[in-house]
C-alpha cells in the first residue's frame, strides 16, 4: 500500500465495507471496498458530494457503525474486534466531530457536563481536579469559565461547535474525525474553528481525519485529500498534487465547479460541466460507479471496475483512462 | 425614477416581536434594482437578507412583525407594495414578483404532483385553462432540464433529487414570466457540483427574459461569478455597496475585506492561519448605539463605539459607512491589509 515513505501509520483501512440493509435482498452500498492509511499527525481530507459514503466511511472508522467486511487497523488492533474492555481504551484515543453542533449536545445536560462525560467515562480526574480540567479546555477553545454551567441552547452555532471540540479534546485523544465541523456555521465563524483545530493540531499532535463537501476549505486544511464518489475512493494523493494535476474525470469536474471568490478569475476560468445525479447506491453501475456521468467512457468502464493504483508517488487513481 | 429601475427600497425598517423584546432585524436598508441585473445581498445569518426580501414579496407575519421608518417605501411601478391589500400583493406575487426558496426539499407542497404546481400559477395569473397550462408545465420542466418530462409531470417532489426540486422550484418561479427573480440562498443546500447547473440555469433564463434577480446568499465565491452589484448587509444595515469588481478588489468596509479574508483561496497553504472575525455579531434587541461592528473590528475608534458612521460615497457606484473614511481617522494600521487588496490609503478616504 502507500507506506513508501518512512512516515508512521496511525489508522490503516483495508477493504472497508459498509453496506444497510434496506429491503429484503437489497442493500445500499455507503461505503464499497475504500483502502488508505492515515499518517500519524496530518489531516487526510475526504470530500465529495452528498450521498458518496463519506460520513459513514468516518463513522465506520471509528467504530460507530460494524463494517459490512474489512478492517480498520489503529495503531496495529483492528478495531471491529475490539473486546469490550479494549474499546474503552480505543475511545479513548480516537474521538469525533459531528456535523450539527444543534444536535449533537444533549440540551439537557450542562456545558461542564457535556465536556466531563469523557472524563468520567474514563475516570481520569475527580471533584477539583475534575473542574479544573474543564475550565482549562474551555479556555482552549476560546470559551470561559462562567459557561460551565450554562445549557447547549444558550450558545451561539460558532460557540457550540466549540463545545463540540472542547468534548472531543476532554480525554486528549490521538486521533479526531472531523465531520463537516463547518458546514453548519458562518463564513467569519469557519476561519475561527479552522484557526482553533489547527493550532490545537500544531499544540497537541493531533491527527485528523477531516470530511467536508467545501473543497477550498479541504484543500487549506489537509495535508492529503481524498475524492469519494457513490462509496468508492476515486483519487487519494497530497492536497497540492490534487489540486494542481487532478487525473480522474470526477476530480476534474468537481475541482472546476468550486465557485472562485474573484471575478476576474471566475470570468476566465474553464468549467468542465458535469451533467445528471448521482446514481442510486442500491444499484450503483457496474464497472467503474462514475461511468454514468463521465464524458470519457468507454465500453471498458462499464464492464470492469478500475483499479485503484498508484500511477505517481503518492498519488493514488481509480481510472482507466490514466 | 430612472426607467431602467423596476424596484425601489426607501429607508426600510422591520422589527419582530419576541418574548425576548422587540429584535430590530432590518434597520434602514435602501436600494434598487435595474431591469436584467444581478443584485446580490450577501452577509451572516441574522443579517437581515432574509426579512429584506420577504418584506418586498410581503410575506412576513402580520401579528409578529412591524414594518416602519420614515418614508419607507417599497416602490414597484409607483406603487408602493407595503400599502397594497392582500388581494393586490397576491396579484403581482408569482405573477411580476417572484422568490425561489432556500430549501428545496421543505418549500414545495408534497401532496401535489409537481405538473400541478407549476401550472397553478399559471391558471390563477394568466387566465388559461388547466389543459394549456398543463402544457406550458411541460414546456417548463423542458427549459429547465428535467430528464424525461412527461414522466416527471406526473410525480411528487419525494419522487426527485434535491437538484431537481430546486429546478422545479426556479420552474414554478419563472412559470409567468415575472419582471423579478428574488432567489434566497438557491443553491445553499446543493452539492458544488449541483450548485453550478442551478446557478447557470438562472442565469441563462435572465438572460432570455431580462429578468432582474435579487440574490440573496452567504457565499462570496457564487456572487463573483454571476452578480453585477454587491451590497453588504451586517446587523440589519447595508454597511457596503457597489460593484463585483469594487467590492472585490477595492473594499472599504472593514467587514467586507473580513468576509473576503476568511475564505481561504486555493492557493493559500496550511501554514498560513486564515484571516478571522474574532466574535459574534450584536444582538438585535439592543443594537448598538454607533456603529454595529465596532466591537468586532480590528480598527474600531473611540467615535466608533458612540456614534453611527456616515455614507461616504466611492465614485458613482460605491458607498461604505465607516468612521475610517473620515478625514481625521487615522490609517497607520490600516493600510496593511488595504494594500494586499491593491489599494492604496489615499483612495480610501
Amino acid at each position: 500500500m502507500q507506506n513508501s515513505n518512512n512516515k508512521e501509520v496511525l489508522v490503516e483501512v483495508r477493504g472497508l465495507k459498509k453496506y444497510f440493509k434496506v429491503k429484503r435482498k437489497k442493500f445500499v452500498k455507503a461505503v464499497d471496498n475504500v483502502s488508505f492509511n492515515i499518517y500519524k499527525g496530518e489531516t487526510l481530507g475526504i470530500v465529495g458530494e452528498s450521498g458518496c459514503g463519506k460520513t459513514t466511511c468516518g463513522k465506520t472508522i471509528l467504530g460507530l457503525y460494524k463494517a459490512t467486511s474489512g478492517e480498520v487497523i489503529f495503531d496495529g488492533t483492528n478495531v471491529h474486534s475490539l473486546k469490550p474492555k479494549d474499546k474503552i481504551d480505543f475511545t479513548k484515543r480516537a474521538q469525533i466531530i459531528f456535523q450539527d453542533p444543534y444536535s449533537s449536545l444533549n440540551p439537557r445536560m450542562t456545558v461542564g457536563d457535556i465536556i466531563g462525560e469523557g472524563i468520567d467515562i474514563h475516570k481520569l480526574y475527580k471533584n477539583k481536579k475534575r473542574e479544573e480540567k474543564i475550565f482549562e479546555l474551555l479556555y482552549t477553545v476560546g470559551l470561559n469559565k462562567e459557561h460551565i454551567n450554562r445549557f447547549p441552547h444558550e450558545f451561539s452555532g460558532g460557540q457550540r461547535q466549540r463545545i463540540g471540540i472542547a468534548r472531543a479534546l476532554a480525554i486528549e485523544p490521538d486521533f479526531i474525525v472531523c465531520d463537516e465541523p463547518i458546514s453548519a456555521l458562518d463564513v467569519s465563524i469557519q476561519a475561527q474553528i479552522v484557526n482553533l483545530l489547527m493550532r490545537l493540531q500544531r499544540e497537541k499532535n493531533l491527527t485528523y481525519l477531516f470530511i467536508a463537501h467545501d473543497l477550498s476549505m479541504v484543500k487549506y486544511i489537509s495535508d492529503r485529500v481524498g475524492v469519494m464518489y457513490l462509496g468508492n475512493l476515486v483519487e487519494l494523493t497530497t492536497s497540492e498534487k490534487l489540486y494542481d494535476n487532478p487525473l480522474h474525470p470526477y476530480t476534474q469536474a468537481l475541482l472546476s465547479s468550486i465557485p472562485i471568490p474573484d471575478p476576474e478569475e471566475e470570468k476566465n476560468k474553464e468549467r468542465i460541466p458535469i451533467h445528471g445525479e448521482i446514481p442510486s447506491a442500491i444499484d450503483p453501475p457496474l464497472g467503474c460507479r462514475f461511468v454514468t456521468r463521465c464524458k470519457f467512457a468507454k465500453e471498458v468502464c462499464k464492464k470492469d471496475m478500475p483499479e485503484f493504483r498508484e500511477v505517481d508517488k503518492e498519488h493514488f487513481v481509480a481510472c482507466h483512462r490514466v | 425614477m430612472n426607467s431602467k429601475k423596476i424596484l425601489g427600497v426607501k429607508n426600510l425598517r422591520v422589527s419582530f416581536k419576541t418574548y425576548a423584546g422587540v429584535v430590530q432585524a432590518v434597520r434602514g436598508v435602501d436600494f434598487y434594482l435595474e431591469k436584467g441585473e444581478t443584485l446580490a445581498i450577501v452577509g451572516e445569518s441574522g443579517c437581515g437578507k432574509t426579512v429584506t426580501v420577504k418584506t418586498i414579496m410581503g410575506l412576513l407575519p402580520k401579528e409578529q412583525s412591524i414594518v416602519s421608518g420614515e418614508g419607507v417605501e417599497v416602490n414597484f411601478h409607483n406603487k408602493n407594495l407595503l400599502n397594497l391589500s392582500e388581494n393586490e400583493m397576491a396579484e403581482i406575487r408569482g405573477n411580476h414578483i417572484s422568490m425561489i426558496f432556500q430549501d428545496p426539499m421543505t418549500s414545495l407542497n408534497p401532496t401535489m404532483k409537481i405538473g400541478n404546481q407549476i401550472a397553478e400559477s399559471i391558471v390563477i395569473h394568466e387566465n388559461k385553462s388547466e389543459e394549456e397550462a398543463k402544457k406550458i408545465a411541460l414546456n417548463i420542466l423542458e427549459l429547465v432540464n428535467i430528464p424525461n418530462a412527461k414522466e416527471r409531470i406526473n410525480q411528487y417532489p419525494f419522487e426527485l433529487s434535491g437538484g431537481m426540486r430546486q429546478r422545479i422550484m426556479i420552474g414554478i418561479a419563472l412559470a409567468c414570466d415575472p419582471e423579478i427573480l428574488i432567489a434566497d440562498e438557491p443553491t445553499t443546500a446543493l452539492d458544488v457540483t449541483i450548485q453550478a447547473q442551478i446557478m447557470d440555469l438562472i442565469k441563462k433564463l435572465q438572460d432570455k427574459k431580462n429578468t432582474g434577480v435579487i440574490l440573496v446568499t452567504h457565499d462570496l465565491g457564487v456572487v463573483a461569478s454571476v452578480a453585477d452589484r454587491i451590497q453588504v448587509m451586517y446587523a440589519g444595515e447595508v454597511v457596503e455597496r457597489g460593484t463585483t469588481n469594487e467590492i472585490f478588489y477595492s473594499p472599504k468596509h472593514p467587514y467586507t475585506f473580513g468576509l473576503l479574508e476568511s475564505i481561504p483561496k486555493l492557493s493559500d497553504h496550511k501554514q498560513k492561519e486564515l484571516y478571522s472575525l474574532v466574535g459574534t455579531p450584536p444582538d438585535l434587541t439592543n443594537p448598538p448605539k454607533g456603529c454595529p461592528f465596532a466591537a468586532r473590528c480590528k480598527y474600531a475608534m473611540k467615535i466608533c463605539r458612540v456614534k453611527h458612521p456616515e455614507i461616504t460615497s466611492f465614485g458613482e457606484t460605491q458607498e461604505s459607512s465607516c468612521w475610517l473614511h473620515h478625514e481625521k481617522a487615522d490609517l497607520s494600521g490600516v493600510s496593511e491589509i488595504l494594500l494586499k487588496r491593491g489599494v492604496s490609503s489615499a483612495e480610501f478616504k
